[in-house]
């Protein structure tokens, strides 16, 4: 087994670990710490896959801003174990059985999938912040503009859903 | 190292994301889990795109663009929905969104 199959095990049971952590924990400050971890650990992945870029934007925009939102409002809300409203069991039970069936029916229809192999040794200049943006400036220059302005009607949005009436 | 690697993984976090959204009420641990979601399938098209340059394709940077435009419009998603919920607690004191009930009427 290849260094890279290791990190890759490591990497992987850390991710499941702590995505089952998410919506295990009771409270919600746990959930987010959880999920904090999980996107660490997705980062990891993206610099294996030599995808620079995109783990240096993971990093700031999910574990900074994403994931401190999140931590602030529920400091905002005061949430804690005591509140956190319960389903009824049978609906646990519904739903996590549902959601394994969902991962069983994927998992046995890709089972067979003949796919190519990763070469991971050689590692690709593609992923970084050059080419990518080469190819952001010029060819998908008009999506970028595009959602400038998406993110200023989510900043709108957002102060006018906030605003006290 | 096969690519199914990746897709297996991306596959089990995406169902652990759904049953996350099927068994959770407390709307801030759904909002996690619809990012859980997006990160799956961000990894799988990482993990696309890495195939694809090693198929010899000089094009996959699309393919990490994607992900990046993924992260942009769920950066934006959680703005409006922190709001949305910021605003659901204030009128209900609560984040169950068995409350949502009462905009049947």
């Amino acid at each position: 087994m290849s260094l890279q199959e290791i990190i890759f095990i490591v990497l992987s049971i850390v991710s499941i670990v702590t995505a089952l952590g998410v919506i295990i924990s009771k409270n919600p400050v746990n959930s987010v710490l959880s999920l904090i971890v999980l996107f660490f650990s997705i980062t990891c992945h993206y610099i294996m896959l030599n995808a620079q870029f995109l783990a240096i934007v993971n990093f700031i925009v999910y574990m900074g801003a994403i994931m401190v939102l999140f931590l602030f409002v529920i400091m905002l809300l005061n949430l804690n174990a005591e509140l956190e409203p319960q389903k009824r069991n049978w609906l646990k039970y519904a739903g996590a059985i549902s959601g394994g069936a969902l991962l069983l029916v994927i998992t046995g229809v890709l089972r067979s999938a003949s796919m190519a192999s990763l070469d991971m040794e050689n590692a690709s200049e593609i992923g970084l912040i050059q080419n990518l943006g080469h190819t952001l400036f010029s060819q998908y220059v008009v999506p970028f503009e595009i959602s400038s302005i998406l993110f200023l009607t989510a900043m709108v949005g957002a102060v006018v859903l906030g605003k006290k009436d | 190292m096969p690519v199914q690697y990746y897709i297996f993984l991306s596959i089990a976090l995406f169902c652990i994301g759904v049953m996350g959204v099927l068994i959770r009420r407390n709307a801030i641990v759904i909002f996690m889990c619809i990012e859980l979601m997006l990160n799956a399938v961000n990894l799988l098209l990482v993990a696309f795109s890495k195939m694809w340059v090693d198929a010899g394709r000089i094009d996959a940077a699309a393919a990490q663009l994607f992900v990046f435009f993924i992260m942009v419009v769920a950066a934006a998603e959680v703005t409006v929905g922190l709001a949305v919920i910021v605003m659901m607690y204030r009128n209900a004191h609560s984040v169950d969104i068995n409350i949502l009930n009462r905009l049947k009427n």
